[in-house]
């Protein structure tokens, strides 16, 4: 069955204790580096090791992860395996032996098949936490999602949240929607309908779908954009103009918000494709307190998860 | 002369109607009432006699993927699951589309099994899908129904000559229905699950589309056409609906397509992958109601070894398929008897006439003079499948430590016993 407690590591939010996710939060805060300040520095994981093991490419989420691990005192190994010589199967099962040889304290592993950290979690007894699989699961950017949206509002329980795009190709919309779900948000997931798949609706309690960009930002407190995934879509995409048209945010689409609204997006944003570059420079914009928060959020997962 | 006296069990036979106590004797490999027999005795009682159950979809895996299965491990585990007679499905190395393999088959069988190991020919050379394979020369060779299983015949009028041919032929032509356009890139059924687990879906309309095509292509070809595992409620329906048409259309499912769900992928289990994947529970329901009603007239397994390193990988690169012989029995009585939807002589006849009547077997029956081929097994006994301990090469089933009341107890080819618990 999935792991529910984090000494086993962190595999997703779905199976997590809301009161599990509120301490993770209420830790992460303390880590947040006060006004003009670096971050704290602890030596709480002195003398653990954490493997980074990267099958697909990351350069945020990867850093984030080293960065965290380094602030609380722990030596990081960062492996990352292109995967196009080698077969992903083959490598990753000749890695799992590799790996438990090297005895590390705690494995991070991002890799394209949704399932593999479950799969490596069944024949490792360390703890693994999933920074990304495949088109399942990404918990550690929910977590900061959540830390940045109660950076800005009170609490998550009654926001209005529209997360509009690539949702059946998101690990980053599942992930949140498991997470807003356990507090009572109401979850608007806004694509195309190829990209958008009716069972969605049934992933968490109050999740609605719409196929109108329009009536998704009606009254939202948060909107999230999504990435075009077109590396997982495997069809012909719909043409970007035609995605920019309809799917795309616009500032004027904001005028339909609640005028508290903040714009959110997991990165790498492509600016003219999901939203225009004056709704990623504006005020209303907090995608880069996100990659802030990020740090303090795998701070608050590591130490919980090896301390 | 050689004798064997099965004594005083409850002899089944959904071919003659009887179900009662009775003695069994075979003589010279024959079933033959009159005869006083003075052979061995096996002590049936307490036990299920019925004709040799028929397994009509099995993948053998020789010539060419012998480090997963062979002939001989194959058979052994047929004989493990109370199995009399397989069908060996064509997609060995090299593909069975020529009258040479089938022949190889045939001769390994003679030397290597336990059981009656009969082939099934390929529809199209190398199963490509293209160019219709030697059916004609396979079928004189001793194949007894064509079919490309593993992959459909997606073009449709490859599949009407097909049909047309197998048709003067008399033989049955048995499709994996399966549209890959619709399905491609697919690990498993399209649905809630699939969506939550961000496994990429196999929606029910791959598999429905084709049966449609080829069901329409049958009624104008007017051969005997069969679906292979059978999953998802609207072709169950379209089966009856051809049925009920008087047209010559039979279906199989299998074990694992009524006894697991696609709620049962949540821990990315490998050994719960397979194609058709393992759907709805409402098509679960569809395919138990389809057996009870008759439009299902076939179980079937759909063995499917593979090698452990095979399926040591993340999901969505392990090959699909499953073992299911030696689980077979039990999981039909936990499913359908125990829980009281289909009698004992029901359950019996789907592994015994229904596969004989679709292929036009001269078996499944414990009539005078009939082949003494004969399944033995109980339906009350609790025991838990070790998978480690299995006949079969492979180990890849989701069914190990699962506890199973009623199995099989003793399998009888030709009136010796081939294999006994």
């Amino acid at each position: 069955m999935p792991l529910k407690t984090m000494p086993q590591g962190l595999l997703g939010i779905e199976h997590l204790e809301r009161a599990e996710i509120e301490a993770i939060l209420a830790r992460a805060k303390q880590f947040q580096p006060a006004e003009g300040e670096g971050f704290q520095r602890s030596d709480v994981l002195k003398g653990k090791t954490v493997v980074n093991l990267f099958f697909e490419a990351s350069t945020r989420t990867r850093t984030s992860f080293e960065i965290a691990a380094r602030r609380l005192g722990a030596e990081t190994i960062s492996i990352t395996a292109a995967g196009s010589s080698v077969s992903k199967g083959e490598s990753l099962v000749d890695t799992l032996n590799t790996l438990v040889a090297m005895r590390p304290h705690a494995i991070v592993m991002r890799h394209a098949a949704s399932g593999a950290p479950q799969f490596l979690a069944r024949h490792l007894k360390i703890p693994i936490v999933n920074a990304g699989d495949g088109t399942h699961e990404h918990p550690t950017q929910a977590l900061l999602d959540a830390l940045t949206i109660l950076d800005r509002k009170p609490t998550l329980e009654g926001l209005r949240v529209a997360i509009i795009g690539d949702i059946a190709h998101s690990r980053v919309a599942r992930s949140n929607v498991h997470l807003l779900s356990k507090f009572g948000s109401e979850i608007v997931l806004c694509g195309p309908a190829s990209l958008l798949p009716q069972e969605l609706a049934e992933l968490a309690p109050g999740v609605t779908l719409t196929n109108d960009i329009e009536v998704a930002i009606k009254d939202a407190d948060v909107v999230m954009m999504l990435r075009v995934q077109l590396e997982r879509q495997h069809e012909v995409p719909m043409a970007a103009g035609e995605y920019f048209r309809f799917y795309g945010l616009q500032l004027d689409h904001l005028t339909r918000a609640r005028p508290e609204v903040i714009v959110m997006h997991p990165g790498p944003i492509n600016r003219g494709r999901e939203l225009s570059s004056e709704v990623a420079d504006s005020q209303k914009s907090v995608i880069l307190n996100q990659v802030g928060n990020g740090i303090a959020v795998r701070m608050a997962v590591l130490e919980r998860v090896l301390a | 002369m050689k004798s064997l006296l099965i004594r005083g069990g409850r002899v089944i036979d959904p071919a003659t109607g009887f179900d009662g106590i009775r003695d069994v004797c075979i003589v010279n490999g024959k079933i033959t009432q009159g005869w006083r027999c003075d052979g061995p005795v096996f002590d049936a009682a307490g036990m299920v006699v019925a004709a040799g159950f028929i397994d009509m979809h099995v993948h053998l895996r020789e010539p060419g993927f012998e480090h997963a299965e062979t002939i001989e491990s194959g058979s052994r585990a047929a004989a493990a699951g109370g199995f009399t007679s397989i069908c060996c499905m064509p997609n060995t190395s090299p593909v069975n589309d020529s009258a040479t393999v089938t022949s190889y088959i045939v001769e390994r069988a003679r030397n290597a099994s336990k059981v009656n190991v009969y082939p099934i020919g390929a529809i199209t050379k190398g199963s490509k899908g293209e160019e219709l394979a030697a059916i004609g020369s396979m079928q004189r060779a001793g194949i007894v129904a064509i079919s490309d299983d593993g992959k459909p015949v997606m073009n449709s009028r490859v599949m009407r000559r097909a049909m047309e041919f197998a048709k003067s032929l008399d033989l049955l032509v048995i499709d994996h229905c399966e549209d890959l356009n619709l399905s491609a890139g697919g690990d498993m059924h399209e649905g809630s699950h699939s969506t939550r687990l961000g496994l990429r879906g196999i929606p029910a309309s791959s598999e429905d589309v084709m049966v449609a095509r080829d069901i329409l292509l049958a009624e104008t070809t007017g051969a005997r056409y069969h679906v292979a595992h059978i999953s998802t409620r609207r072709a169950v329906a379209m089966v009856a609906f051809a049925k009920s048409k008087g047209l010559p259309i039979t279906c199989e499912t299998t074990p694992h397509h009524f006894a697991l769900t696609d709620a049962d992928l949540e821990t990315y289990d490998s050994n719960y992958k397979m194609k058709p994947p393992l759907r709805s529970h409402l098509d679960v329901d569809a395919i138990i109601e389809g057996i009870v009603s008759g439009a299902i007239d076939v179980i079937a397994t759909d063995h499917a070894p593979h090698a452990g390193d095979e399926k040591m990988q993340e999901f969505e690169r392990c090959p699909f398929g499953i073992t299911g012989l030696e689980t077979a029995i039990g999981l039909s009585l936990e499913k359908l008897v125990h829980s009281g939807k289909i009698t004992l002589s029901h359950m019996v006849a789907l592994f015994t006439t229904g596969p004989a009547n679709v292929l036009k077997l001269d078996r499944g029956t414990l009539a005078e003079g009939a082949v003494g081929d004969v399944t033995v097994f109980d339906v009350d006994s609790e025991w838990s499948y070790d998978v480690s301990k299995s006949e079969s090469k492979s180990k890849n089933s989701p069914f190990d430590g699962k506890k199973f009341r009623g199995g099989p107890v003793a399998t009888i080819v030709a009136g010796d016993v081939v294999w006994q618990r």
